[in-house]
C-alpha cells in the first residue's frame, strides 16, 4: 500500500506507471465482486452472471485517472516549489495593504449601497442581498470571538437566537420598539456571553468548542420547551417591524404612514428596501465597531491571547478578563443580528436557531480568513449565493457547497484572505504611525 | 551580601509535583540593582523555581516576598501570574521563546504595556472615541516601545511578524516585550540559549547595562557560562532542587560541590575553572 500514499518527492514516469499498476491492481480485486459478478433473475431463481468487459473499463479508467491525478499532483508541487524558490529572494517584509483590496472593500460598499435601486422591482435579489447582510453582520460579530481572540465557539447561533428572542417578547408583551429593544437585547446577549463564558473559558481549544457547542443546543432545547415563555415550536408570531422613524410602512390609513408621509404611492418594496439599509447600516457599524476595537489595547489583546495566552499572563495581561470581553461583544454583535432578525421575519421560532447555523457562520469566518473583516464579506457572498444559485440543482446543491469550500480550503488554506494587518506601525509617514 | 534589604527574599521554598522534590527547601535573597545568577544540570528546577515566582505555580511550601518601593511587601506566591507581572512587577521570559509570532515586533511590545493603556482606554471607551488622553497614552506606549527596540537593535524590524525574524532576534525581542512592562525584577531563563559567540557579548553588555544603569534587578538562568560567570554579581547553583552553593563567581568556580554535581565524581580533580565553559553550547536544554 506503500505506493498509494502520495509520496513527497517528485516521480519519474517509470514510478508513476508501477503506482497507477498497483491502484488498478486494487482495483481489480475490489471490481470483481462488486463489477465482475452480478445476480440475474433468470425464472425465479437468482444466476451469477459475469461482466468483464465493464471490469475492464473500471480498472483501465482507474488506471488512466491515477496516472493522470499524480502527473497532476506533480506538476502542481514543482510549480509551488519554483514559486517559493523565487518568493524567498523576493523581500516580504513590510508590505503595507494591498491597494487592491482596499479598492475591493470601497467597490463592495458601493455596489451595497447601490443594489436596492439598481434592483428596486426585483424583491428577491433585495431579500438575498438582506440576508447576506445578516450573515455578514453575524460573522463580523464570531470574528471578534474566533478569528481574533482564537476562542472556537460552535455555539454561537445561541446569542443570535437570545437577541431575537428577546426582541420578540419586548416588543409583543411589553410594546417596546426596535430601536428601544435594540440595545437590551445587546445587553442580553452580552450577558449571556459571561454566563457562557465565565465557567468555561478555563478550557481550552477542542474542550470549548464542545461546551460551546452544548451551550448553543441548551438555548435552543429551553426555547422548544418553556412553551410559556417562548411559545415553544409555534415560536413567537406577529413581531412588529421596525418602522422608518416612527412612520410604518403600511397601507394607507388614518395615522401618517412612511408612503403617505412622503406622498408616494404605497408599496411593498418600501419596506423591504428600508430593512436592507438597517441591516447595511447595522453591519457598517459593527464593520466600524470592530475594526476600532481591533486598534485598542483590547483588540490586541485578544489577538495576543490567540497568539500565547502563557505569554499574556507574563506580561500582566488577565487573561480571563480579556476572553470574557471578546466573548461578550461577539455575544452583543450577535444579538443585534438576532433583533433585525426578528423584526425582518415577523417570526421567530427555535427551527431558525440550529446548529446548522453556527457552523455556517463559523464557515464563513474560517473560509474568510479568520481576522479578516473583508474575508467575511466574501465568504458570505459565497456561502448564501451558493446554495441560491444552486437551487436549479436540487439534492445537488448541499453537495456542491462542501464541494466549493473544500476547494476553497485547498486553495488558500488560511482563508480566503489571510493577510493579518498590524494594528499599528512604526514606519508609516517617516516615523508615527 | 549587602547591607540593604533585598528586593526578593525566597525562603524555604518547597515545589512538590506528586513523588517529585522538584524544589527543596530554597532560601535565596536577590539583591536590588543586580544580577543574580541561577545556575545548575539540566532538571536540577531552575525553571520550576522561576514558575514558582511568576506565579505560574504555587509552591507547596515557603514564602516569597518583594520588597516593592511603593507598594510594600508583596507575597508572590500568593498572587496569580498576571499579578505579578502587573502589581509586582516581576517579569520573566521563557525558555522556548514565547512571542506573539503573528503580531509584529511593535505589536509585541505594545501589547506588554496593556494596563497602562487599558486603563488610560478607560475600558475602551475613550479609544473608541479616540479622546486625547488616549491619544497621548498611545504615544508615551509607543516611544517606549520604539525606545527599547533601538536601545535592542531591532528598530529596522519594527513592523515584521515577530515570528517571522530569527532565534537570535526573538530572544532580544522577548527581553524588550519584557522591559516594556517596566520590571523591577527581570527573570530571564536561558536568555543565550542558541546565541552566537558576538551576539552572547552583546546580551552581556545589555545585562550589565540593565542592572547598573537602568536599576533593574536580573535574575538569570543559564547554561553558557561566559555569560553567567561574567555578568553576575552573585549565583546560586541547585542540584536536585537543593541549593548547593551561593556566592560570586569567583567562589562558585571553585566551589568542589559545584564541580562534583557537574562533572561527577571522579572528575572532580581534573577540573579547572574554566572547563565549565565547555557545558554550554552543546546543552540539549539549549535548543528547546
Amino acid at each position: 500500500m506503500a505506493a498509494l500514499v502520495l509520496a513527497q518527492h517528485s516521480t519519474s514516469p517509470a514510478e508513476r506507471l508501477k503506482d497507477a499498476a498497483a491502484v488498478a491492481f486494487i482495483a481489480l480485486l475490489l471490481g470483481i465482486p462488486m463489477i465482475g459478478l452480478t445476480t440475474v433473475d433468470q425464472g425465479g431463481a437468482l444466476r451469477i452472471a459475469t461482466r468483464w468487459p465493464t471490469l475492464c473499463i473500471f480498472v483501465g479508467v482507474c488506471f488512466a485517472g491515477r496516472l493522470l491525478l499524480r502527473y497532476a499532483i506533480d506538476r502542481l508541487r514543482a510549480r509551488k516549489q519554483a514559486r517559493e524558490r523565487s518568493a524567498v529572494s523576493a523581500p516580504t517584509v513590510d508590505q503595507a495593504t494591498s491597494p487592491l483590496l482596499t479598492w475591493i472593500g470601497w467597490a463592495a460598499l458601493g455596489i451595497s449601497v447601490a443594489l436596492p435601486m439598481l434592483f428596486s422591482e426585483n424583491r428577491y435579489v433585495v431579500d438575498t442581498a438582506t440576508t447576506v447582510l445578516i450573515y455578514v453582520m453575524l460573522g463580523w460579530g464570531l470574528n471578534v470571538v474566533v478569528g481574533l481572540a482564537g476562542l472556537l465557539d460552535l455555539g454561537y447561533v445561541a446569542f443570535y437566537a437570545v437577541g431575537a428572542y428577546t426582541y420578540g417578547l419586548l416588543s409583543t408583551q411589553f410594546g417596546w420598539g426596535f430601536w428601544q429593544a435594540l440595545p437590551l437585547a445587546g445587553a442580553v446577549a452580552a450577558s449571556f456571553g459571561i454566563l457562557l463564558g465565565w465557567p468555561t473559558l478555563r478550557l481550552r481549544g477542542d474542550y470549548l468548542a464542545i461546551v460551546t457547542l452544548g451551550f448553543g443546543e441548551i438555548i435552543r432545547i429551553i426555547l422548544v420547551n418553556w412553551t410559556e415563555l417562548s411559545g415553544g415550536p409555534n415560536g413567537i408570531a406577529s413581531i412588529p417591524r421596525p418602522s422608518f422613524f416612527g412612520l410604518p410602512f403600511k397601507p394607507p390609513g388614518d395615522d401618517p404612514t412612511f408612503a403617505s408621509f412622503f406622498g408616494l404611492e404605497f408599496s411593498t418594496n418600501h419596506r423591504i428596501v428600508f430593512l436592507y439599509y438597517l441591516i447595511l447600516a447595522l453591519a457598517l457599524l459593527t464593520n466600524l465597531f470592530v475594526s476600532r476595537m481591533r486598534k485598542l489595547p483590547i483588540g490586541r489583546a485578544w489577538e495576543a491571547i490567540r497568539e500565547d495566552e502563557i505569554a499574556c499572563k507574563a506580561m500582566g495581561i488577565n487573561a480571563r478578563n480579556v476572553k470574557l470581553s471578546a466573548f461578550a461583544i461577539g455575544a452583543m454583535l450577535g444579538g443585534f443580528a438576532g433583533v433585525f432578525f426578528a423584526a425582518r421575519q415577523g417570526f421567530i421560532s427555535p427551527e431558525s436557531f440550529t446548529f446548522n447555523e453556527s457552523a455556517i457562520i463559523l464557515a464563513i469566518v474560517v473560509l474568510g480568513g479568520m481576522g479578516s473583516q473583508l474575508g467575511v464579506v466574501l465568504a458570505s457572498l459565497v456561502l448564501v449565493l451558493l446554495p441560491e444559485l444552486g437551487r436549479d440543482f436540487a439534492e445537488y446543491r448541499m453537495l456542491l457547497f462542501g464541494a466549493a469550500m473544500i476547494l476553497i480550503m485547498i486553495w488558500k488554506p488560511g482563508g480566503i484572505l489571510s493577510h493579518r494587518e498590524p494594528t499599528l506601525r512604526y514606519r508609516a509617514d517617516g516615523g508615527r504611525r | 551580601m549587602s547591607a540593604p534589604p533585598p528586593l526578593l527574599s525566597v525562603e524555604r521554598l518547597t515545589m512538590r509535583f506528586g513523588g517529585l522534590l522538584a524544589i527543596d527547601d530554597l532560601s535565596l535573597d536577590v539583591a536590588a540593582r543586580k544580577i543574580t545568577g541561577v545556575i545548575g544540570p539540566n532538571g536540577a528546577g531552575k525553571t520550576t523555581f522561576f514558575n514558582c515566582l511568576t506565579g505560574f505555580y504555587k509552591p507547596t511550601v515557603g514564602s516569597v516576598r518583594l520588597n516593592h518601593p511603593q507598594r510594600g511587601v508583596l507575597r508572590l506566591e500568593q498572587l496569580a501570574s498576571h499579578q505579578v507581572a502587573r502589581s509586582a512587577q516581576v517579569v520573566r521570559t521563557f525558555q522556548n521563546i514565547r512571542l506573539f509570532p503573528q503580531m509584529t515586533v511593535l505589536e509585541n511590545l505594545i501589547v506588554a504595556q496593556h494596563n497602562a493603556l487599558q486603563h488610560a482606554s478607560r475600558f475602551s471607551l475613550a479609544g473608541l472615541l479616540g479622546l486625547p488622553g488616549y491619544r497621548r497614552a498611545e504615544a508615551a506606549a509607543m516611544d517606549k516601545a520604539v525606545g527599547w527596540l533601538q536601545r535592542l537593535g531591532l528598530l529596522d524590524k519594527a513592523d515584521t511578524a515577530a515570528g517571522a525574524l530569527p532565534y537570535g532576534m526573538q530572544r532580544r525581542i522577548e527581553i524588550a516585550r519584557a522591559l516594556c512592562v517596566d520590571p523591577l525584577l527581570l527573570c530571564l531563563d536561558e536568555p543565550a540559549a542558541g546565541l552566537n559567540p558576538r551576539e552572547s557579548s552583546e546580551l552581556n553588555e545589555l545585562l550589565k547595562h540593565l542592572a547598573s544603569v537602568e536599576g533593574i534587578a536580573i535574575l538569570l538562568i543559564e547554561h553558557d557560562m561566559s555569560v553567567v560567570m561574567n555578568v553576575s554579581d552573585h549565583i546560586c547553583v541547585l542540584n536536585y532542587g537543593r541549593k548547593i552553593a551561593e556566592g560570586t563567581p569567583a567562589d562558585i568556580q571553585k566551589d568542589p560541590n559545584v564541580i562534583k554535581a557537574y562533572l561527577g565524581e571522579e572528575d572532580a580533580d581534573e577540573l579547572r575553572a574554566d572547563e565549565m565553559r565547555t557545558d554550554a553550547p552543546t546543552d540539549p536544554e539549549a535548543v528547546r
